[in-house]
């Protein structure tokens, strides 16, 4: 057991874990973040996404003492309040999702994808970029929909900062 | 229409807690005292348990129990059962082996559990499972329909002689023989429909939980049908008592049919919740779904079609194999027999059908319904031979279609099921209209020149939704009637709650089930809360699988809402001291036509519970609840058209286009309804280019993971172009017919009947991976 401290959502925390935790299994079963999914257990799914120091990252894949002293963003963590973020309003807008399940994965990986290609996007780097992040649901068709229209809304947000 | 009723894309409400993270999945719950379990599974596909020792397992960190399958016999409890008899053809039942829980002498696939530890964590659990000594006699095994019907294959079950289930039949054998006789033209094709994994993206999972003193049970479960859990797990299996068992399927991560049966872990987490005296938490990991969620399809057909000098469809004969694994899952009988050869009329007016479906027991993973179950078998079947007639014959593969359509409704077809309306070319218009069919032979030279290999591909699918009648269906075989239930309860502040009994698992009845009441009171969705999920706040139901959640589902909370409106609308007149007759009911307002006077929804609620001043004799409370059990299938049918280039030098398929047209009868929410089609599509897809479960010749699941089981992902996939035409459906009030299965029915033959017409080889199975059409074109 060790104790690892990180800043999650913009809270500091500490948790005691065994060597071989996940960060998911920090994140779910320490800190009660149950928004990050588990879908697999050979990192394909993407259920897991998380970001880590503002990059997209498969929280099946990092060993929670890994994150040690990081700043671990989730999908609990990126509403203002209330207010939603652009790629989840743009979502629900766009029926981007159905089950929910890989939702919260999806959500966090399409705000690095469009972070990292801020100005330009188009539907094959979305579809490209979603690669690591199965939907079993939604035939992507709205998810790839739903990214496009965040692009735009994240940019009008920028803008407006 | 509102702008929340019936018809409108309303956006979900559940939305809101699935894109913020605080959806409520199994997992995500956690009880007091709660302990872990983790199964131990056989490495081996065939073999007899000689022993298990489980002492060095028990003695193991934060271990509070290990059981074994002969435990499971020792406290009497009941082997899983198939709830749907077919008798075959000489007459006799289904020759049916048993299937315990966990295995107390043979394991028939590998996976199948044998023994499970409880432990206070579920890394501890693991571990100690690690520590079980299972010592294994192994015995050969068959992993495939063509290895267990060899003669002389090992034998899986003393009660299944020859490895053979059942061998049924359906249809007229000797009118179709003799259609065949005197055919002028005969197509043969042999088809192999592949087996999938549902894959769901929420492992299955179950949190169970004994409470002594109260002799109850809770558990909570990935279930699409928690009632009908409840009711297999206290009528069959001896777990508990109905009404000392409550079943809670919360947010559920998909389902697709994998989550309508009763698995073992489920049994044996409440089971082992009362050994152990503590909450016992059972969460599959991936790998544990591939090994264990039931499989679909899984189909070896011999398919023929009998056409006439004028290219009519005479006669068509089936014979099918079907793998149902090794042993028997709660509805497998009627995939391939009732929901499978029952649609082989599909689109079209045939006067003889005769199909023979014979199911084996292999070693492998029981087989169960998945999106369509029997429904994307048959199509597959049809839709493959109608573009291999038109190719034999030369003739447009559309036009060769629109020849053979039913145009008079209703329709009985020779296997049972009496199509009650549909306008089957209009969708085939819609459908070639949109992806410009005139000009795929300009395009398909252009591509030629271009050194690709173009081609396109019809299918006209036909689907039986909304399952039920119960009458059909029990005689037919079924354990169960396929009714549904619902209550209406209005509160005295006038907010409304719907119980259902179907269950959304993604499907968004939280907002299209509020639809309709929104629509039928003038009130906003946010006035009314769909409750489900549960058999302590439900009173009954059966479940949410083949688009039957808005023409039976849906169809109850109407009947239910035309009581509580009856009994509103004599409390608004008393009130107003107005004849009933003379109430609308208008924007949440019960009026007195041609006058001013009104009462609010609230007012009349409120008058409803206070009881003070009520219509003489008339019962307090605004509450309303009714079954409803529809009087026949509804079928929703349409023509998918996909175009696809094939680049020969490395068997790669790409997608140009692919449209969709569907007859679904009244849409209650489009977003919702394409939203299904598009998930539908995906999977139909997955299964023409990229899904196959392999087994190695010992049984060995091979594609155990997502790193060897293809998913299909956004990049293999293409934007898909929709559209509807509309007949309403004649069987309910709502004109509803159902909407979740139809991708996945018709879009595997429209892509292997575009690839096939690209590279010029009908030779082409299944899923169609670059590897095979590489092969299909240079041999
Ligand atoms: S759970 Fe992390 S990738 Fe699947
Ligand atoms: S919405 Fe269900 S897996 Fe994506």
């Amino acid at each position: 057991m060790s104790t690892v401290k990180l800043t999650v959502n913009g809270k500091a925390v500490s948790a005691e874990v065994e060597d071989r935790t996940l960060l998911v299994h920090l994140l779910r079963d320490n800190l009660n973040l149950t928004g990050t999914h588990v879908g697999c257990d050979t990192s394909q799914c993407g259920a897991c996404v998380v970001h880590i120091d503002g990059r997209a990252v498969k929280s099946c894949t990092v060993l929670a003492g890994q994150a040690a002293g990081s700043n671990v963003t989730t999908i609990e963590g990126i509403a203002k309040g209330d207010e939603l973020h652009p790629m989840q309003a743009a979502f629900r807008d766009n029926h981007g999702l159905q089950c929910g399940y890989c939702t919260p994965g999806m959500i966090m990986s399409a705000i690095d994808i469009v972070h990292r290609h801020s100005g330009k996007l188009d539907e094959a780097t979305v579809r490209h970029e979603l690669e690591g992040n199965i939907c079993r649901c939604t035939g992507y068709h709205n998810i790839v929909k739903a990214v496009l229209d965040a692009a735009g809304r994240m940019k009008v947000a920028q803008a407006a900062e | 229409m509102g702008v929340e009723g019936i018809g409108a894309s309303v956006v979900r409400k559940e939305d809101r807690r699935f894109i913020t993270g605080k959806g409520r999945y199994v997992d995500d719950i956690k009880l007091v005292g709660m302990t872990h379990a983790h199964f131990v599974r056989s490495p081996h596909a065939h073999a007899r348990i000689k022993s298990i020792d489980t002492s060095a397992a028990m003695n193991m960190p934060g271990v509070v129990g290990v059981l074994t399958g002969q435990q499971l016999v020792d406290d009497k409890i009941g082997n899983l059962i198939c709830g749907w008899a077919i008798t075959s053809k000489d007459g006799t039942g289904m020759k049916m082996g048993a299937w315990p829980a966990m295995a107390p002498e043979t394991v028939r696939f590998v996976g199948q559990a044998v023994a499970v530890v409880v432990a206070e964590t579920k890394n501890q659990a693991k571990d100690a499972a690690e520590a079980v000594v299972v010592n294994y006699e192994e015995l050969p095994a068959v992993p495939d329909i063509r290895a267990a019907i060899a003669p002389g294959a090992p034998q899986l079950h003393p009660e299944a002689p020859g490895n053979v289930i059942y061998d049924w039949t359906i249809g007229d054998e000797g009118a179709t023989d003799a259609a065949f006789k005197s055919a002028a033209n005969v197509v043969s094709l042999d088809i192999t429909n592949n087996r999938l994994v549902p894959n769901a993206m929420e492992p299955r999972a179950a949190i169970a939980e004994y409470n002594e003193p109260e002799e109850h049970f809770t558990l909570y479960t990935t279930s699409q049908n928690p009632h009908v859990a409840r009711l297999v797990l206290s009528a069959f299996y001896n777990i508990a008592q109905e009404h000392k068992l409550r079943v809670v399927a919360p947010d559920v991560g998909g389902g697709f049919g994998s989550k309508i049966f009763i698995y073992p872990e489920e049994m044996v987490a409440l089971w082992a919740s009362k050994k152990v005296g503590r909450p016992v938490k059972w969460t599959g990991d991936r790998t544990e779904a591939f090994l264990t969620d039931a499989h679909g399809r899984d189909h070896l057909t011999k398919a023929e079609m009998a056409l006439d000098k004028d290219n009519k469809v005479t006669g068509l004969r089936v014979k099918t194999y079907a793998n149902l694994g090794g042993y028997m899952s709660l509805f497998s009988s009627s995939v391939p027999t009732y929901l499978y050869a029952t649609l082989l009329s599909g689109q079209y007016n045939i006067p003889n059908i005769f199909a023979e479906v014979i199911s084996v027991y292999t070693n492998t993973v029981p087989v169960d319904a998945y999106r369509g179950a029997g429904r994307p078998e048959a199509s597959f079947v049809v839709e493959r031979l109608m573009e291999t007639a038109a190719r034999q014959l030369k003739i447009d593969p559309a036009e060769l279609r629109r020849k053979n359509f039913i145009t008079q409704f209703p329709h009985q077809t020779p296997v049972i099921m009496a199509y009650d309306i549909g306008d089957f070319n209009a969708s085939l218009d819609a459908a070639m209209k949109a992806i410009d069919y005139a000009g795929f032979p300009a395009r398909k030279a252009k591509a030629k020149s271009e050194g690709k290999l173009r081609g396109i591909g019809v299918s006209c699918y036909i689907e039986a939704c909304g399952i039920a009648p119960s009458k059909a269906v029990g005689s037919l075989g079924a354990g169960v009637g396929l009714w549904e239930s619902a209550e209406v309860r209005v509160n005295p502040v006038g907010t409304i709650e719907v119980l259902t009994g179907s269950h959304s698992h993604g499907q968004g009845h939280e907002t299209s089930f509020c639809q309709l009441v929104a629509e039928r009171l003038g009130i906003p969705i946010s006035q009314v809360q769909i409750v489900h999920g549960d058999t302590d706040k439900v009173q009954f139901g059966m479940g949410t699988y083949g688009s039957r959640s808005a023409a039976v589902g849906l169809t109850a909370i109407l009947k239910a809402m035309e009581k509580v409106e009856a009994k509103a609308k004599k409390i608004a007149a008393h009130q107003l001291e107005a004849s009933e007759n003379d109430i609308v009911i208008e924007n949440g307002e019960f009026k007195v036509t041609g006058t001013d006077k009104s009462i609010a929804l609230p007012m009349v609620a409120l008058a409803a519970y206070t009881a003070h001043n009520l219509p003489d004799g008339m019962e307090p409370g605004l509450k309303e609840g009714a079954f409803y059990d529809p009087t026949n299938f509804t079928f929703p049918a349409g023509a998918y058209i996909c175009e696809m280039e094939v680049d020969a030098a490395t068997g790669k398929t790409s997608f140009v286009n692919f449209v969709a047209a569907d007859d679904f009868g009244r849409l209650i929410n489009p977003m919702i309804v394409e939203g299904q089609v598009h998930g539908g599509l995906a999977q139909g897809i997955g299964q023409a280019l990229l899904e196959g479960v392999v087994y190695d010749a010992s049984g060995q699941l091979v594609t155990a993971s997502f790193m060897d089981y293809t998913m299909p992902r956004a990049d293999d996939l293409p934007s898909f172009k929709l559209s509807h035409t509309t007949t309403l459906c004649p069987g309910n009030p709502l004109g509803v017919k159902g909407c979740g299965e139809a991708g996945a029915i018709g879009a595997s033959a429209a892509v292997i009947n575009a690839i096939t017409d690209a590279i010029g080889n009908n030779n082409l199975e299944m899923p169609a991976t670059p590897d095979r059409v590489w092969h299909a074109i240079h041999g």
